[in-house]
């Protein structure tokens, strides 16, 4: 056992010598036109090391550290919420809450926090629909980012090619979005797992490689740029009006002063009212029988098809519905940026959004919520670290799923302790 | 009810169901007998239409259903318990109950919950329970449950006492018994032959693919044959 555990130890240290030496120890620097290769400093040296010892140590008294993380008394979310039948009247009184304090709290900040708001209200987006298929219908989808660049590049190109507007060209997004999910759940239809998973990621490069090559319909690399900002009812949010002689902009029709401000508030209340709207959507299909078939399915395939449930229908509508709120998250998204290309759907979004699901709890929409949220503002508090920005992401995302393997919040599920 | 006819079934090359014929009557228990690999559960999935019958009919209260998919089939009023149970374990009792009701009305699956639980006093204690906590025995309950809340006409066993103690067994066959009581016929698969038999009306042997023995259920039971191969003597 403890032999065991000492090969271990130096089996990781040694990993940890050689990675650091190839990634810290040796740099390339330019002298003149040459390249050469400079060894790290005596300081990053000893760093080195101490990093070496500190993986030797751990590996080797991990018993010790399990049972030192046992003791530490892990917090209880649940019980700190009130009562299930307090729960049940404040219930409405809290949403409605928090729907006024999000409405007010833009005018108050700065406006890169409501910017920053905004990006994390398309992650709850994602996060909601990508829930649907891996939370819920237990479909591993790695590629769910495909149907956010198709939303993203639907709005883009209608606004650039037939100048539609941006609440036209919602539905049409998510449309397109659905469609593509609708396409892509036929192949899949057949596979689970670890299979699936491979068959969606080779689905989101397609996407992403598509659009970067289609250079002539999409600008390839390059992008789309000045895609049209929404519209108030017609109003925009630009210094000057653009839409001929008697558009008229925002600020000119209230008789404000121009502010750019205001074209941020205006969009992060728009992503508001979306996020609400997907919210409540998912919440009624999830109550509905579908939403129970989602579930049975992840279960226990055998055992839906023996009760006469239609595997195929429960599939795709899981994939449809996912899809389509990932495309009114794009749509959104490419409205907001005003401008996207294949860049902003690789594979790392993806990720991010399947890290957000997992971290929340699968199948639990609140704590879904809470994970888009640290998600999205932990890199940007983490800035001042700069480089090591993605290592603090990478270790913290470590130390959530070892705290609360199941997710933030797991899916609650009504329960009877049994008394003896 | 049941008119199994001269069915054949492959997978892929390999032909597992050799021109077997069965017919099942209202109100009876029939039974199927055999070893392990004798075809039992391939029969069972040929009537739920996976795999579908390479030839041969299979017709249910006089419609042929075996060129159906599953979840129309499933949808004709029968109902099968699958082999193993398969309850939802993350879902509750109640949860489990409701899924097999799915395409039932709200009012008349309520009637129907009341029925099984009437039948199952147990799952009643457990009402809230999450379905994978529980006992195999109340999990075979449960998954007899579910079948019934789509009100079959004819219910589907497979081996629905496998693995589980004497004692629990029994329950469940006096279960099956009550059942046939109140009208619903049973096709019940099984390996434990001596139970089987002593409550089927009828039953039939099956070996390598092949019917190759028919009786009433008591004569199955006191033949030489049959208590050679599953009675053990």
């Amino acid at each position: 056992m403890t032999t065991s555990k000492f090969y271990n130890a130096i089996f990781a240290a040694g990993i940890t010598l050689i990675l650091a030496c190839l990634m810290i120890g040796v740099k390339l620097d330019t002298s003149g036109t040459q390249l050469a290769i400079k060894g790290a400093s005596a300081a990053q040296w000893t760093w080195i090391g101490g990093g070496i010892a500190l993986v030797f140590l751990s590996q080797l008294f991990s018993g010790q550290i399990d049972s030192l993380f046992k003791s530490i008394p892990k917090p209880n979310i649940t019980t700190m919420l009130p009562e299930e039948k307090k729960m049940a009247t404040l219930k409405p009184w809290l949403i409605a809450g928090l729907i006024v304090i999000m409405v007010i709290w833009p005018f108050m900040v700065s406006r890169g926090s409501v910017d920053l708001a905004t990006l994390t209200l398309i992650y709850i987006m994602l996060g909601l629909g990508l829930n649907i298929v891996v939370g819920l219908a237990g479909l591993l989808d790695l590629g769910f980012v495909a149907f956010y660049a198709v939303g993203a590049y639907t709005y883009a190109l209608l606004s650039e090619y037939f100048g539609l507007s941006f609440w036209v060209c919602l539905p049409i997004s998510a449309g397109a979005a659905a469609l593509f999910g609708f396409v892509l759940g036929f192949p899949v239809l057949r596979l689970r797992g670890d299979y699936l998973a491979i068959v969606t990621l080779g689905f989101g490069e397609i996407i992403r490689i598509l659009l970067n090559n289609w250079t002539n319909v999409t600008g390839g690399p390059s992008g789309i740029s000045g895609i049209a900002k929404p519209t108030l009812f017609g109003l925009e949010f630009t210094r000057k009006a653009k839409g001929g002689e008697d558009a008229m902009t925002f600020h000119e029709y209230f008789n404000l002063d121009y502010s750019s401000s205001y074209k941020v508030i205006f969009l992060y209340l728009i992503a508001v009212l979306l996020v609400i709207f997907v919210i409540y959507l998912i919440n009624r299909l999830m109550r509905m029988p579908i939403g129970r078939a989602w579930e049975a399915l992840r279960e226990d395939e055998i055992a839906c098809r023996s009760l006469g449930l239609n595997k195929t229908a429960i599939k795709l509508s899981a994939f449809t519905i996912g899809a389509s709120t990932a495309g009114f998250a794009g749509a959104f998204f490419s409205a907001r940026q005003g401008f996207i290309s294949p860049e902003s759907f690789i594979f790392i979004e993806s990720a991010i959004i399947l890290a957000i699901v997992v971290l929340g709890g699968m199948g639990s929409q609140v704590g879904i919520i809470l994970a888009a949220i640290i998600m999205t503002i932990l890199p940007e508090l983490a800035r001042e670290f700069s480089e090591y920005r993605m290592l603090l992401f990478g270790l913290l995302m470590v130390l959530m799923m070892r705290w609360r393997p199941e997710g933030l919040i797991p899916m609650k599920r009504p329960q009877l302790e049994l008394k003896q | 009810m049941l008119q199994i006819n001269n069915v054949n079934t492959h997978y892929g090359p390999i032909q597992a169901l050799h021109d077997v014929s069965i017919n099942i009557e209202e109100g009876e228990i029939v039974t199927l007998i055999g070893a392990n690999g004798a075809g039992k559960t391939t029969l069972m999935m040929t009537i739920c239409g996976d795999p579908q019958a390479s030839s041969g009919t299979v017709t249910f209260c006089g419609e042929e259903i075996n060129k159906l998919n599953t979840p129309d089939i499933m949808r004709k009023g029968l109902a099968i318990v699958p082999e193993g149970r398969r309850v939802f374990s993350g879902m509750t009792v109640e949860e489990n109950l409701f899924m097999g009701s799915y395409f039932r009305s709200k009012e008349e699956a309520q009637k129907t919950a009341a029925h099984v639980l009437e039948l199952f006093p147990r799952l009643e204690e457990r009402y809230k329970q999450r379905a994978g906590t529980m006992s195999g025995g109340e999990q075979q309950m449960l998954a007899i449950g579910r079948a019934l809340m789509s009100k079959p006409r004819l219910l589907l066993l497979d081996e629905p006492s496998l693995g589980l103690a004497p004692i629990i067994i029994q329950q469940i066959f006096d279960i099956i018994q009550k059942l046939r009581d109140e009208g619903v016929t049973i096709f019940l698969v099984e390996q434990n032959a001596n139970q089987a038999l002593r409550i089927a009306d009828r039953g039939y042997v099956l070996e390598n693919g092949r019917v190759i023995k028919t009786d009433s259920g008591a004569n199955l039971l006191t033949d030489e044959a049959v208590q050679q191969a599953y009675l053990g003597g």
